[in-house]
């Protein structure tokens, strides 16, 4: 058989270069934009953790395993993850009942089930649990949906949310409730509706106002005055908008920021792991890190726009405007215009739980993707 | 359900989703921005500021102490000095219970109560990483004591401060003062940056009022500190100036000279040397040990100071306010001789009293009888009150208090370096409009004349004012520091008036008074230091009236208890040719001054003028 020289080469360049890569159902471009960014988080997590190696691997350690998870995730044909997603829920809120009922209580919150060998926080399944059941419920019927579909999809919501708000766990209340209604945003209900519940919503503040703890209404009132109580509530954020401040344009340094290294920044390498970047490598790095967030996100919106049918558009896209939220409600914390809640900045901040839970929503992503173009049966 | 969409239905729903994407995104772009512009303004609009409180943070300064500088009489030798003491400290960083600790150094030094309260007190106040101070002193067998178990007291640790002490006691502690603990009221107008390492400040004498320069200049060591204030590196440091020595013009010799010459007496002795100024002796009786004012003296011990009717803590030198009595007739006579032209009155009769014209009121003389035909160095001689009430008359008290205090200072401070100087009064008629709510009468000048009514001086403004006479009217700044030593530039608190040596009254008329105040001594009323004299003294007795006696008594008829008893003075300065001492003395309710103050000065004098070198 004779055939072309140039043909041939055609012939092997569309033939992937990574046999074992292009049988895993990996995106290759988001792929690229988490690696990037774990890379920029492990360089700022060694300054923060005062050079600390260990803490480093650890950290190295925990994001393998979650890529693991996610690659497990993303072998899932989107189909049975639409199946599955009732049961799901259904677990997810059944373990937060339980989690009042005989969870753990670690720093003053009842988030943790002790599953004898394994410690586990429901609320990291509720996560998404709750998008996903959104999703399912909500590409059962043409959209825009009708008021009685959304007086059940708020039911929806709000059951997990109101669980874990009860822990209490305002942060992660947020995020769940946020993921719902981002679904609900999505499935295309009507602006009079958005503006109507907008109205209600702000009618109801001051209810909310009651039904919040001392503690979280202090942070509420922080945020407005923090140099009320400079060395009592006001400390973190006075602390965090100093080494943001300090840092300039151009940073300090990396391991040269003082606020870290002298610990006058509180949660340097969890919650406030931002302000150590902004405080080394100044407006630069700040612009640095939306980017690589920002080639995350892009690669999702794809992936989003992509998806054929209304369960995975609905759920891509309800994980995409969520991821947004984090990074949006974290950095809105450490640079003092959202009050402290516990949301950490996803990927970047030190802790194992969230990393997983986030790199599993990947992994649903990628198996949007991927399961369209390709058969991996 | 799949089944029953449309194409048209697909399509529109795909036009909606995407509309939702859209809206998504914008508002996520709209959160950058947000994001974006809140990291500018903190970033590039607020640096500046962020970056001075991130210093601020970060930076940390501990003062490094200045040695206090020591006060040296004119020989060199110490009138307040340091000394290194060791002291108990404890670091209570990371101690949770300090009790056991407190215990375990009783059973090896007996702490008071008053200790242990004084301990929980600065625990209290201290900042952290600051040692507390359980004792300050310890002796040299407590010392010995504590340093043999130290390894087994965890927390506490021996350290060295050099503390203050006053060899001469209460020789020089009127002049020197005393320095103690700053309390609340200096806090508030010391230098806080300069005092950070320093616990004590001078209360009083030449400790007070040259604070600037003893202290010295506080150093301090900056270093870099973590949230919890543990060092971490150190940045930087500029050593402390150590405080300046300050020379003293007086001579301890001669000032205990100055205070064993007053005895028992109440009073005080000052003198200068009328060339320069140069404060030679300045003694005030009776006095005090300010050794136990550093550390705080116990209540009971201040309270008898306070309480005593002698009044130890007084310094009579400076404060002390008396009516200078006859000392003022060599001034007034000058002040005849310049105003009124030479001889002033000529020669007048003495009968014993002086009455104003047209009045009934007689104003005594000392000798009932009189001196009989009287001029004015026959009226310095014998001290004729009469000449004097007639001299002041005619001079009016407007004349005469612009002449006393504008040519000898009476009435205004003299401006000596110690604290708490105060001026005396020559009275005027302003000044008994304001002050008295009274007009002005006659009568209150021919009192003036002789010193007594409203006239009051302290015995450094007398002997200036001596001593301006001594030196022939150039005037005389006394000062008790003569030089100020330091290892750098000092502002010295109190510069000589460049105009010093102006010449207050005109050269011409001195033979005359001072011819006179010779005369005072060799057969005047204080011709009993005349024997023995192997030089020249110019002097002036007085004897003040504490107490007034009624028109028709005599003072002897009164029974006077001690404290109504006459003041004695004396004034005087020597060689009367050739002056280099200016003495005046007081002593309370001694009596006359002829007989008990001119003894004391001549001591002084003697003592002073033997000891300097013979000129060829």
């Amino acid at each position: 058989m004779k055939i072309d020289p140039i043909l041939e080469a055609l012939e092997d360049q569309k033939k992937p270069r990574f046999r074992f890569l292009s049988q895993l159902p990996i995106d290759i471009p988001l792929l690229g934009g988490l690696l990037l960014l774990s890379g920029i988080a492990m360089v700022v997590l060694y300054s923060a953790s005062g050079q600390s190696l260990d803490v480093v691997l650890r950290q190295g350690l925990r994001l393998m395993l979650a890529l693991l998870v996610m690659v497990g995730v993303a072998m899932i044909h989107p189909r049975q993850l639409a199946n599955m997603s009732p049961i799901l829920y259904l677990v997810g809120a059944l373990m937060l009942v339980l989690v009042l009922l005989v969870g753990k209580i670690s720093m003053g919150a009842q988030r943790w089930l002790d599953l004898g060998i394994l410690r586990f926080q429901p609320s990291e399944l509720t996560k998404l649990s709750t998008p996903m059941m959104l999703a399912w419920f909500m590409a059962r019927y043409t959209p825009p949906p009708a008021l009685k579909r959304l007086f059940g999809a708020a039911l929806l919501i709000l059951l997990p949310v109101l669980l874990i708000a009860k822990q209490p766990d305002l942060g992660t209340a947020i995020l769940v409730g946020s993921s719902g209604a981002a679904v609900i945003f999505l499935s295309g209900i009507s602006f009079k509706i958005l503006a109507g519940l907008f109205v209600l919503g702000a009618g109801s503040l001051p209810l909310f106002w009651q039904l919040l703890h001392g503690y979280q209404r202090d942070r509420i009132l922080m945020l407005l005055n923090p140099e009320a109580d400079p060395l009592g509530r006001g400390y973190h954020i006075i602390q965090s908008k100093i080494a943001i401040g300090s840092g300039g344009v151009s940073g300090k340094g990396w391991l040269h920021g003082t606020q870290v290294h002298l610990e006058f920044l509180p949660e340097s390498s969890t919650d406030f792991i931002f302000a150590v970047l902004a405080e080394e490598f100044g407006l630069i790095g700040c612009l640095g890190l939306l980017a690589a967030y920002a080639i995350i996100l892009a690669r999702c919106l794809y992936i989003v726009v992509q998806a054929k049918d209304r369960y995975s558009r609905y759920l891509a896209g309800a994980l995409t405007l969520t991821f947004f939220v984090y990074v949006f409600v974290n950095m809105g914390m450490v640079i003092g215009i959202l009050p402290v809640v516990g949301v950490p900045l996803p990927l970047v901040s030190y802790g194992g739980t969230a990393t997983v839970t986030l790199l599993a929503g990947f992994g649903i992503l990628m198996s949007i993707q991927v399961h369209q173009n390709r058969q991996f049966e | 359900m799949k089944g029953d969409l449309t194409v048209e239905d697909s399509l529109r729903e795909n036009r909606l989703f995407l509309n939702r994407i859209i809206a998504s995104v914008s508002l996520m772009l709209l959160g950058v921005l947000v994001l974006v512009i809140r990291l500018i303004y903190l970033q590039i609009e607020g640096h500046q500021q962020y970056s001075s409180l991130s210093r601020e943070n970060q930076v940390k300064i501990s003062p490094i102490t200045p040695t206090r500088g020591m006060i040296l009489d004119r020989n060199g030798e110490p009138l307040a000095d340091n000394y290194v003491t060791y002291s108990l400290e404890v670091v209570p960083e990371g101690i949770q219970d300090l009790k056991p600790l407190l215990e375990a150094i009783s059973r090896l030094i007996h702490l008071t109560e008053a200790e242990l309260q004084s301990f929980r007190d600065l625990m209290a106040k201290r900042k952290p990483f600051e040692s507390v101070p359980v004792r300050l002193e310890l002796s040299e067998e407590d010392l010995a004591k504590v340093a043999v178990k130290l390894p087994w007291l965890n927390g506490a640790e021996i350290r060295t401060r050099m503390m203050r002490r006053y060899p001469y006691r209460d020789l020089t502690a009127h002049v020197v003062g005393y320095i103690a603990r700053i309390n609340e009221k200096e806090l508030s107008h010391l230098d806080p940056s300069e005092y950070l390492g320093t616990f004590f400040t001078g209360k009083n004498g030449l400790e007070k009022s040259y604070e600037t320069v003893l202290h010295g200049r506080t150093g301090h060591q900056e270093y870099e500190a973590n949230v919890k204030g543990r060092v971490v590196r150190e940045l930087g440091k500029k050593p402390a100036l150590d405080g300046a020595n300050l020379y003293l013009s007086i001579d301890i010799g001669l000032q205990k000279v100055a205070m064993d010459a007053l005895g028992d007496y109440r009073g005080a002795v000052v003198a200068i040397d009328p060339q320069t100024g140069d404060v030679l002796a300045l003694a005030s009786k009776p006095s005090y040990d300010p050794n136990p004012f550093i550390q705080g003296i116990d209540k009971k011990s201040y309270e008898a100071l306070q309480g005593d009717e002698a009044r130890p803590l007084y310094d009579r030198a400076t404060r002390g306010a008396y009516p200078p009595g006859s000392t003022v007739k060599p001034f007034e006579a000058l002040a005849g001789l310049e105003l009124l032209g030479l001889p002033p009155l000529g020669r007048i009769a003495c009968p014993g009293y002086y009455r104003l014209p047209g009045s009934k009121h007689k104003y005594r003389d000392w000798a009932h009888s009189g001196h009989g035909a009287t001029d004015m160095h026959r009226a310095i001689v014998q001290s004729c009150d009469v000449y004097f009430y007639e001299l002041a008359s005619r001079l009016g008290i407007r004349r005469l208090h612009d002449f006393m205090q504008s040519r000898f200072g009476l009435g205004v401070p003299t401006g000596i370096d110690i604290a708490g100087e105060k001026g005396g009064l020559y009275p005027s008629e302003e000044w008994k409009k304001s002050r008295k709510r009274g007009d002005w009468s006659p009568g209150d000048t021919v009192i003036a004349g002789i010193g007594q009514g409203f006239v009051t001086a302290t015995p450094i403004q007398m002997a200036r004012a001596t001593a301006i006479l001594a030196h022939q009217g150039l005037d005389v700044e006394p000062r008790l520091v003569s030089r100020i030593r330091a290892g750098y530039d000092i502002e010295p608190p109190f510069p000589k008036n460049p105009n010093a040596d102006r010449r207050l009254i005109e050269p011409g008329q001195w033979e005359t008074v001072v011819s006179a105040m010779v005369d005072v001594i060799q057969k005047g009323t204080a011709h009993r230091i005349a024997a023995g004299l192997d030089y020249s003294i110019a002097g002036k007795t007085g004897t003040a009236q504490v107490f007034t006696v009624a028109q028709n008594q005599s003072y002897k008829s009164m029974r006077l208890t001690q404290s109504m008893r006459d003041h004695a003075w004396f004034i005087a300065f020597a060689p009367a040719d050739n002056p280099k001492i200016a003495v005046a003395v007081i002593a309370e309710n001694a009596g006359h001054g002829g007989t008990v103050a001119a003894p004391m000065a001549r001591k002084v004098m003697d003592h002073y003028l033997h000891g300097l070198p013979h000129e060829n």
